[in-house]
């Protein structure tokens, strides 16, 4: 550790209001990298706050030392959005979980970012309420998380992603003031910088107040389970609901591999090992409302070929399907040694043969791919397993990272659904957007951020003439074992 | 690809963990410290890059190895499957392997471990010790003295210690009464005859009471779960051959287990003996139990033991169990899956982090206001029995055999 980092360290150990300080090598190397490990980075310490004053005094150390620092939630994002910069400060929010109030009457809830997403929904079911944003990983991520990453999950269908439901934010500015954006109460005026600040990644202040809004548990929730004798034909059954009118709340699919993984695991939830693909479908309302599209759902799935349409006989099962969905992604881990999980959208109609061209892509490359996703958003979820040690599967996997979005974008997509562009993505922002595109949120981050100090690094890239020659923003490696 | 530079660590398996995280919220220790380097992740992640050579054993990935409870909630959670119980043992022999832990707490844990649980000799006589230093008044005399302040260690101890029972060792072989359903076997236990002697019995009277003929064979001991938790894979091994002899001879329907550590830990091996073995709850709820009759009117909280829910996977059957005894009225309690703290000697080697956990399992009896709480592993009685008694709550701590039993012997008298 050289000397001016030591001082830090010391400094930021003096802190009254910082708990805990981590800057042992062995401890630095366990955060080198959040859900995605295809990135690492060598944080200095990691510090932990659990109020907003002690996020601003580790703020104003950092500067003063001029150490870039790098907000972390549970570390459970997959483009790498929390892997440290080489020599910074980590933020880490965990121990910032209260539920600081709840209104029942105007169904708000406001909490401190390192909550975890479904903790809130346990604190308020008792009220008939509940949280809607449910990323997979809701049982262990944050809400700071979610709302860096605009995070979405299977019932963003019908609820939308996090940003919807994100009144207002309190927030610690690279510069160390604090500021409310937005208004609890839902009546903002001005500019929208709330909505700014939902998807921004950590790189324009750390949020460490949330507003949001919670939903009254609606009066009959069904789940269908279909099962297909091809993944097309399942592709083609959503799209048919949706154009039926259907609104269902999920609309998730799962093909034969997620589901040999997923029953092979804690979760196995009682899907078909003998279907080619697993449509699960969500609706919610009142009770005529649900029977109604129920059957209609059926009707569709059996004229597109299902070979068993079955709805889930009480809260139990309802329960188990989700589990299994949602533990899919982990229980990729008895496949290989690391998994890749892939993120990226299309229209909805074009499902179907980005599906087949991502799985020749995997072939062509001999890789493992499982495919999950949110049909009914066209998000797309590749899950490609590979072994890290090998120097050569890695390339592959990397190549095949590009290619997925190559054909998304030709299709029609965009580099994202849900888990955010990050380090995993933000040179390939070109795809998708011309360097004029990309100069506001230049701009809007140079307002923000004006030292490059918070989370460097992450989302946008350099004009394409300079992502050579700025070190700075190199703090990070792909990996090379 | 490089071989692995560990030699006892079971390095193939921390290659399970894709890092998905979803083992965190589950974890105590990360829960009370909010640290990657205190979750089942973070460790996994440890012990994958000292066996990559990409990080040093040093002082703070020792600790981490011991700071973890072995409670094994990760493996609940995981949908991977990884081991992590199987892990966090043979990281722990590697560490020993290495000489990476200090020598004197190396030494005084296999010395315990070693030559006194695994030996009842010598834990008939620390028992029969500790039953005259309670009731000789000399328990008394040291407390009012204070002299304890100066080994805070041996003062927590001391603390945990709650009136030692008379030592009740079991027959050979227990009758069954009316219509005989089975013969089964007994696994008695080490601690349990020398300081858990009215939960043995009451599980042999239950037994009985079922119609069953219990066998308790002589040649048995410890299960050596402990042993197992600190890395001494060979005294485990040791013990747990000496129990496949002790039980491999009778033609037997299954070896019942009252302990949830030592249940979990004979079912590891996966050999003739582990296929055999039941939890009591599990057993009795699978051969439908003979409904007892005496009311028992009391608010009941069950808890979760460790290696009964993450270990064994049985949480259902005692709670069934229970309800069946009329006039009880099962609450739940909240945080039941997390772990109390006990964790083997975990309260004796952790006290600080065994405290923390202690607390917020205290806290939720309080809010729960039961007058029993019930747990089906020793380690959890002894610890929550001290929670309760040093937060000042009138609660009593039980085995659910001991309610069970309790109901029966009511129902005989009315």
């Amino acid at each position: 550790m050289d000397p001016r980092t030591g001082e830090l360290v010391d400094r930021l150990r003096e802190l009254p209001s910082v708990e805990d300080v981590l800057a042992g090598a062995s401890e630095m190397f366990v955060y080198e990298s959040d859900g995605l490990t295809l990135t690492r980075g060598r944080a200095a310490a990691v510090a932990f706050p659990s109020t907003t004053r002690a996020v601003c005094e580790i703020v104003r150390a950092c500067n003063e030392f001029g150490v870039p620092f790098v907000p972390r939630g549970a570390g459970t994002g997959l483009s790498g959005g929390a892997t440290p910069v080489d020599g910074c400060v980590v933020i880490e929010c965990a121990r910032m979980d209260q539920v600081l109030s709840i209104d029942a009457v105007n169904r708000t809830a406001t909490v401190q970012p390192g909550l975890v997403n479904a903790h809130l929904t346990d604190a308020v079911s008792g009220l008939g309420l509940h949280y809607a944003p449910d990323p997979s990983s809701q049982t262990a991520c944050t809400i700071g998380g979610n709302v860096a990453e605009n995070s979405g999950g299977p019932h963003t269908l019908k609820y939308g992603t996090t940003s919807p439901h994100v009144l207002s934010l309190e927030v610690v500015l690279p510069d160390a003031s604090v500021v409310q954006l937005g208004r609890r109460d839902a009546h903002a005026v001005g500019y929208d910088l709330r909505g700014v600040f939902v998807g921004s990644e950590g790189t324009l202040g750390i949020v460490t107040a949330a507003t949001v809004r919670l939903m009254p548990d609606p009066e009959t929730v069904c789940t269908l389970l279909a099962s297909f004798p091809s993944l097309v034909s399942a592709c083609e059954a959503v799209s048919t609901i949706i154009a039926a009118g259907i609104v269902a709340s999920a609309l998730e699919l799962l093909d034969d591999k997620t589901i040999d993984a997923v029953e092979a695991s804690v979760f196995a939830a009682g899907y078909p090992r003998n279907a080619r693909a697993v449509l699960l479908v969500e609706l919610d309302g009142t009770d005529a409302a649900v029977q109604a599209e129920r059957a209609r759902v059926r009707t569709v799935c059996q004229s597109h070929g299902a070979i068993e349409v079955r709805v889930a006989r009480d809260e139990q099962e309802r329960e188990a399907f989700w589990r299994g969905r949602k533990g899919a992604f982990g229980a990729m881990g008895r496949r290989a040694p690391d998994l890749y999980v892939h993120d990226a959208v299309v229209p909805r109609t074009r499902l179907p043969e980005v599906v087949e061209a991502i799985t020749r892509a995997a072939e062509e490359r001999n890789l493992r791919i499982a495919n999950v996703f949110h049909a009914g958003d066209g998000n797309l979820h590749p899950n490609l397993s590979f072994d890290r040690r090998d120097a050569d599967e890695l390339a592959r996997i990397v190549d095949m990272g590009e290619e997925i979005l190559r054909i998304c974008i030709e299709a029609g997509g965009v580099l994202s659904g849900e888990h955010g562009i990050g380090l995993e993505k933000r040179d390939y922002m070109h795809m998708l957007y011309t360097d004029e595109d990309l100069e506001p949120m230049r701009w809007v981050h140079e307002a923000f951020d004006p030292a490059d100090a918070c989370n460097p690094g992450k989302v946008i890239p350099q004009p394409r003439a300079c992502t050579e020659s700025n070190p700075r923003h190199r703090g990070y490696e792909k990996v090379t074992f | 690809m490089a071989e692995p530079l560990a030699t006892l660590l079971e390095y193939e398996k921390t290659l399970d963990c894709v890092h998905c995280g979803l083992c965190l919220p589950h974890c105590p220790t990360y829960q009370e410290t909010g640290r990657e380097s205190s979750s089942p992740r973070g460790r996994i992640y440890a012990m994958r890059g000292v066996a990559e050579g990409r990080i040093e054993l040093d002082a703070a990935v020792v600790d981490e190895m011991y700071l973890c409870l072995a409670c094994r909630a990760c493996e609940s959670a995981c949908p991977a499957g990884v081991q992590y119980g199987r892990l966090v043992e043979s990281m722990r022999a590697e560490i020993d392997e290495r000489g990476a832990r200090s020598r004197a707490s190396r030494f005084f844990q296999r010395l315990v471990l070693r030559r006194v649980v695994a030996s009842h000799i010598v834990l008939r006589l620390v028992a029969l010790a500790l039953r005259l230093y309670q009731r000789s008044g000399l328990q008394r005399l040291l407390r009012a003295s204070n002299l304890l302040l100066v080994a805070p260690r041996l003062r927590d101890a001391e603390q945990l210690l709650p009136p030692v029972p008379p030592a009740w060792r079991a027959p050979g072989v227990t009758p069954a009464e009316g219509v005989l359903r089975g013969r089964v076997g007994f696994f008695a236990g080490c601690l349990m005859p020398e300081f858990f002697g009215p939960v043995n019995r009451a599980t042999l009277r239950v037994l009985a009471r079922n119609g069953f003929e219990v066998h308790a064979p002589r040649g048995q001991g410890c299960c050596g779960a402990l042993h197992a938790h600190a890395g001494d894979a060979r005294a485990a091994e040791r013990l747990h051959a000496r129990n496949v002899a002790a039980f491999g001879a009778d033609d037997l329907d299954a070896v019942v287990v009252n302990s949830a550590g030592c249940g979990a830990s004979l079912r590891d091996p996966g050999d003739a003996l582990s296929a055999r073995v039941r939890d009591v709850s599990e057993f009795l709820h699978a051969a439908g139990l003979r409904p007892p009759r005496g009311a028992v009117p009391l608010r009941v909280a069950y808890d979760d033991a460790c290696h009964l829910l993450h270990g064994q996977r049985v949480s259902a059957a005692p709670r069934e169990l229970l309800r069946m005894i009329p006039g009880l009225q099962l609450v739940d309690l909240p945080g039941t899956q997390d772990c109390c703290g006990a964790a083997g000697i975990y309260n004796l080697t952790q006290p600080d982090m065994s405290a923390r956990l202690l607390r917020r399992k205290v806290d939720a009896i309080r809010r729960t206001t039961p007058q029993v709480v019930v747990t089906g592993n020793p380690g959890c009685l002894l610890q929550l029995s001290r929670g309760v008694r040093d937060a000042g709550l009138d609660v009593e701590v039980l085995h659910p055999v001991e309610l069970l039993e309790r109901s029966y012997a009511v129902g005989e008298s009315d």
